[in-house]
């Protein structure tokens, strides 16, 4: 049967991508980031999972407001990287796994979690830049990929209660996969931000370091919040919180923090990162 | 009845991008979500006035873009999604974006982010 490893979240600014495609990892402004990589890079090292679920959200690549999902999953061959509108040079495709993809839709439908389906999925920095700070060192991705798309631009958004169940079904999703694959699930975004209006700029640390803290011992407490909430103590694109809730709830073993790092600011954000083993 | 919709009005300086600012902004978000096409980029580098003509922007939506500003934009129904790429035609950052939303230059802004740390 497919196991759950354990999860990892990071934050997903495009701008990472920049600083790694000019080699700045250990410019004095990136360095506090970038250095808190390396003990989640031997430990993927050391546990080699084989599949990669990915929760991410969209920035208006894949999807447009003419057709919004407020969850979607890839069931594609490969995911394609493509221009976001800033000319950045893009990366190699993706690999998927069908076979894993058809299996979770087929669980999560049954468990009353109606998600759009998408054989072809273009993936932006929210997918990539955690695929990068994970396995950037590898001359090739070692992992198969499946990602978990949630509406974070068109209000409203799923609760983050609802998100944090679509995650505990999404872990019995995996369990119920009746190959030998190892899974890690990987959230992305957050923390707080606001790009947005006057109150651009707009970084809460206190709240963040909270909800670094929490996710791990009391996820049901974070469960609780409005996205409105959410907005008010983290900043307009602090909602994308939502997707650590959903890595955190497909992690239904005994759950122990391995390593943490929090860095202000990275670009207009207050940067996260987290690894939590998922032990039988 | 209460659906718990989010409302910015008491969170200062946030337009929330809900069914109202959709509504509003859809042509000038649809043009700006374009640009996510090198060749549209350049089309409407070429001719300003007809690509937002071909994308149907009301006139506040037309004199936002004119003016290169951000919060007009919003105001106009734009979401900073597809607004980033509109910034990006011009090379600019969310930190360019952020500057000119809260009246900063660009170095103080990042100041600001810098103390957020502190």
């Amino acid at each position: 049967m497919a196991k759950i490893i354990g999860g990892i979240s990071t934050s997903h600014i495009p701008a990472i991508g920049i600083a790694i495609a000019n080699g700045m990892q250990q410019d004095p402004y990136w360095k506090p980031f970038f250095d808190g990589f390396p003990p989640v890079r031997k430990w993927l090292d050391e546990t080699r999972p084989d599949i990669a679920i990915v929760i991410y959200n969209d920035h208006g690549l894949n999807f447009f407001l003419n057709k919004m999902p407020t969850f979607a999953i890839g069931a594609a061959a490969e995911y394609r990287n493509e221009d976001e509108g800033w000319g950045l040079k893009t990366l190699p495709p993706f690999p998927g796994d069908q076979q894993l993809s058809w299996h979770l839709i087929e669980s999560l439908v049954n468990d009353e979690f109606d998600i759009a389906i998408c054989q072809e999925m273009a993936v932006d920095h929210g997918f990539t830049v955690p695929m990068q700070l994970l396995w950037g060192d590898k001359e090739k991705l070692p992992v198969r990929t499946i990602p978990l798309e949630v509406n974070t631009v068109q209000h409203p958004l799923p609760t983050p209660a609802r998100c944090y169940k679509l995650g505990k079904a999404l872990g019995r999703a995996i369990e119920s996969y009746p190959e030998n694959v190892k899974v890690v699930v990987v959230g992305t975004g957050g923390l707080s931000h606001q790009l947005d209006g006057q109150r651009a700029g707009f970084i809460n640390k206190e709240f963040d370091l909270m909800c670094l803290d929490k996710i791990v011992s009391d996820p049901e407490t974070l469960a609780r919040y409005t996205i409105h909430d959410l907005v008010l103590k983290a900043g307009t694109q602090g909602p994308e919180f939502i997707q650590w809730l959903i890595m955190r709830g497909a992690l239904t073993g005994k759950v122990r923090k391995l390593h943490s790092n929090y860095h202000i600011p990275i670009s207009n954000t207050g940067a996260g990162l987290l690894l939590l083993e998922n032990a039988a | 009845m209460a659906t718990g919709r989010p409302n910015s009005d008491d969170i200062p300086g946030t337009t929330l991008f809900d069914g109202r600012q959709s509504l509003k902004g859809y042509a000038l978000n649809h043009m700006c979500y374009s640009f996510n096409k090198a060749e549209n980029r350049a089309e409407f580098l070429r001719d300003e006035d007809a690509y937002c003509a071909k994308f149907r922007l009301n006139a506040k939506q037309r004199e936002a873009i004119r003016k290169r500003n951000v919060l007009d934009m919003i105001a106009a129904g734009g979401n900073i999604y597809y607004l980033a790429k509109f910034a990006g035609i011009f090379g600019l950052g969310v930190q360019d974006v952020g500057a000119q939303q809260t009246g900063m230059t660009v170095e103080e802004f990042k100041a600001k982010l810098v103390a957020a740390g502190k």
